[in-house]
């Protein structure tokens, strides 16, 4: 099994061939014969949060107490996807998961379940539903209707190693491509297998691979979008931080079919985690020969660097990416030219996102025709999308496209916590749009996902329920795209800046049905005006929050109410007969606006000093606090 | 932070050797700039304009565009608070009220005693946990009102 100890002690020596790749992989293969009991504890940064750090330390300590460390793997590896129910930590053979792991369970893990052969029953996953403890990972529902296809290897693999990399077969597309398959047969395969750029724009890889090929120049690029602005969205952050070779390889197979030799990888300052692993990985790939000159003794040289992103939302699109990377200000340019033909330096550059690099290796190694099995006529594949919001099993999910939302939402998100109601689900981002109730059975791809007015977008898939308001939703997309426009082209500029006008006083209660048509009218005008994406696309929030939730953005304007009880202008907060003076809230209002008035009477809230901040609300445990 | 000439002379070479003294690499020799200082000062800018030989409004317009970066020095803790979507559909906002009540301070400022420097951020990837505050790159998730003046309190 896949252990940190292998990878030490072994002189490093450059592949020379497929042959020595080969070799390699099968000594690695033979060292792990002998297969261990197995530790692997979840060092994404969601499990991080939540402690896994400590667990890790935990187990190295107990089973040097216990004496054993040679006999039992432990292994700090990628993210696993159940973020909500971290720290995880799963035993193998018998794939038996734990949840919410805390320093505390270590001993008793180790005792129980390495020792004696059993499960520690209060670690396991509950049934939602039946309230069952689950044993193994495969049964629990999240888990079990997913199609982990890029993420599988995640939990197996420590991702500094590149030696687990390859005990999973790793480089083995590279290996095939790089011995005798000509750039063109590549770019074929990968025209043949429909893969679409998993970014948000969906635009055919392969397409895009032969017009860099066929463009003019010497000089070409490849670029790996791992900038991942979109709020919400952190499935390319998992990747590069989880499983980096995955991305690397298919890189070098880009370059290789686009015939480029220098490439570089985009990545947000902000992810801190995915910057190193993906240093170390090209690191490790330069000395195994993988990376770098006369790749696998092939004559191909490719080399790549890592660029981070300064935080800005707009340089996940591909011309203000290309800017930056050239030191410049982030902004996008108009594209009658494409990148392809000029991009970075001016030269044809083809960039493609983190998910997209990933699928790669996969379709060069399983074949085209496996790869159009997935998925729906026009979307191939799997997609992973991140689960987040007010949805019960919250984290990463892989699924094959053409699964409905109600599969995602219902069956592996395990529905709404608290016994709320759905209301929307917005997917795509700030560019994307809000999706309501009765479009729940909507087969997930590219094009339907455009039809009813949102996109597919990176993946980032945020639930709403009953509390959350539509009209201050698309206030928050306007605001924080208000934030991130650039600032070139006008209509995007002054376009968000009225629109925000607008929004904010329609939740202020100033508005008028004049605000929402003119909200409409400056819609279709950016729509059509705007330079890049971000503009053009900026409007979607408002247009899908109007078309599907009419009614509450009336109620705003006609009845000055927030029917969600969001909006601070249109609500008020009261204390009802039910208060037994238990003093709560009074100690959680900031502004002391709470006093009490005697044993078991209800307290009395100043409404002139209440802030409507919601402390006294989420404070009450007997609901005595009311919103109007 | 105070600095001398001479040693943000030295500082400099090895920020700009690590980065290849690549101008492509502005972003990123940026950043490490302001990781080793705290802040981009003047003075560090001018350098790096001159060693990579690109026009200090260059240096300086990718500086302010980029929101990571801070012209003037930052207090001794960093306190972001993620008003990502799915931290914002949780009440990322009341999370935010209560930290610039505690702190005295709004987004983008300094408490007095230079102690604490508040930022809002618009996703740090572990929307999962949503609300989320990190302080000095500590994450904390799932984070409740009542939980942000323990949390503070805890670098005072």
């Amino acid at each position: 099994m896949p252990g940190e100890s292998v990878s030490e002690g072994r002189t490093l020596k450059k592949l020379r061939s497929p042959r020595e790749l080969e070799e390699l992989r099968k000594t690695i293969v033979k060292e792990r014969e002998v297969q261990k009991p197995s530790i692997s504890v979840c060092a994404g940064t969601g499990c991080n949060t939540l402690g896994s750090g400590s667990v890790i330390n935990a187990f190295r300590a107990e089973l040097e107490k216990q004496e054993l460390t040679s006999k039992v793997d432990l292994l700090a590896s990628g993210c696993h996807g159940f973020c909500e129910r971290g720290a995880l930590v799963v035993i193998s053979p018998q794939n038996i998961f734990y949840q919410r792991v805390r320093e505390k369970d270590v001993s008793e893990i180790v005792t129980k379940t390495l020792i004696e052969g059993q499960v520690v029953e209060h670690l396991l996953y509950p049934d939602p539903v039946t309230g069952k403890r689950i044993a193994h990972e495969h049964e629990v529902p999240f888990y079990a209707k997913q199609k982990r296809l890029l993420l599988e290897n995640n939990s197996r693999i420590n991702p500094e190693s590149i030696e687990d990399y390859l005990y999973f077969g790793g480089y083995v597309a590279l290996a095939k491509v790089t011995s005798g398959i000509t750039p063109e047969a590549v770019i074929e395969e990968i025209k043949t297998s429909g893969l679409r750029g998993r970014g948000g724009g969906g635009f055919p890889t392969g397409r895009k691979w032969e017009t860099t090929r066929h463009a003019k120049g010497d000089v070409k690029y490849v670029i790996c979008n791992c900038d991942e602005g979109d709020p919400g969205a952190y499935m390319d952050r998992s990747l590069m931080e989880s499983n980096p070779h995955s991305v690397l390889e298919g890189m070098i197979i880009g370059a290789y079919a686009i015939g480029a030799h220098e490439g570089y990888i985009y990545i947000r300052n902000e992810y801190p985690l995915a910057v190193k692993n993906a240093a170390t990985a090209i690191k490790l790939a330069e000395e195994y020969g993988l990376l770098g000159d006369n790749i696998l003794g092939s004559g191909f040289d490719f080399h790549v660097k890592i660029s981070r992103g300064g935080g800005a939302f707009v340089c996940g699109e591909s011309t203000a990416l290309m800017a930056s990377l050239e030191g410049k200000v982030g902004e996008p340019r108009a594209k009658y030219v494409h990148t392809s033909e000029k991009g970075l330096w001016d030269k044809p550059s083809n960039l493609n996102n983190v998910e997209t690099w990933a699928n790669v290796p996969l379709i060069i190694n399983n074949g085209a025709k496996w790869f159009v099995g997935i998925g729906t006529e026009g979307s191939k594949g799997t997609k992973i999308f991140s689960l987040v919001g007010k949805v019960r099993n919250t984290g990463l999910v892989e699924v094959p496209m053409g699964i409905t939302l109600r599969e995602i939402i219902f069956d592996i998100g395990g529905g709404i916590p608290g016994n709320k109601e759905f209301k929307a689900v917005q997917t795509g981002g700030p560019s994307g749009g809000f999706i309501p109730e009765k479009l729940l059975d909507l087969k997930v791809d590219f094009d339907e996902l455009t039809r009813v007015g949102s996109m597919m977008g990176s993946g980032a898939m945020i639930v709403m329920d009953e509390n959350n308001c539509m009209v201050d939703m698309a206030k928050y997309f306007i605001t924080f795209l208000l934030g991130e426009s650039c600032g070139k082209c006008l209509p995007c500029r002054e376009g968000l800046k009225q629109m925000h006008y607008l929004l904010t006083r329609i939740t202020d209660g100033k508005g008028t049905m004049a605000d929402i048509e003119l909200a409409e009218s400056l819609s279709s005008t950016m729509l059509d005006t705007s330079l890049c994406g971000l503009g053009y696309s900026a409007p979607n929030p408002v247009l899908t929050s109007l078309r599907y939730f009419r009614d509450e953005w009336l109620a705003h304007v006609e009845e000055k109410r927030c029917p969600a009880k969001v909006c601070k202008e249109l609500i008020t907060y009261n204390i009802t007969e039910k208060c037994p003076n238990c003093g709560l809230c009074v100690k959680a209002c900031p502004e002391k606006a709470i006093t009490p008035q005697g044993k078991k009477k209800p307290v009395l809230l100043d409404q002139k000093k209440c802030i409507k901040c919601g402390s006294c609300y989420d404070v009450c445990k007997l609901n005595a606090v009311q919103v109007k | 932070m105070k600095v001398n000439q001479r040693q943000l002379k030295s500082k400099m070479k090895r920020i700009l050797g690590r980065n290849g003294s690549d101008r492509g690499m502005l972003v990123s020799i940026l950043q490490d700039t302001q990781a080793e200082f705290g802040y981009l000062s003047r003075e560090a800018i001018t350098e790096i304009s001159k060693q990579l030989d690109v026009p200090l409004s260059q240096v300086y317009g990718v500086a302010t565009f980029f929101k990571a970066f801070s012209l003037t020095p930052r207090g001794r803790h960093q306190v972001q608070v993620c008003l990502g979507t799915a931290c914002h559909v949780r009440g990322a906002e009341k999370i935010l009220d209560t930290v610039k009540r505690e702190l005295g301070i709004k987004p983008g400022e300094n408490d007095k005693g230079l102690n604490f420097s508040l930022e809002t951020v618009n996703c740090v990837g572990a929307c999962a946990l949503g609300p989320i505050v990190i302080v000095d790159g500590k994450y904390s998730g799932e984070m409740k009102i009542e939980a942000v003046k323990p949390l503070l309190d805890g670098y005072k």
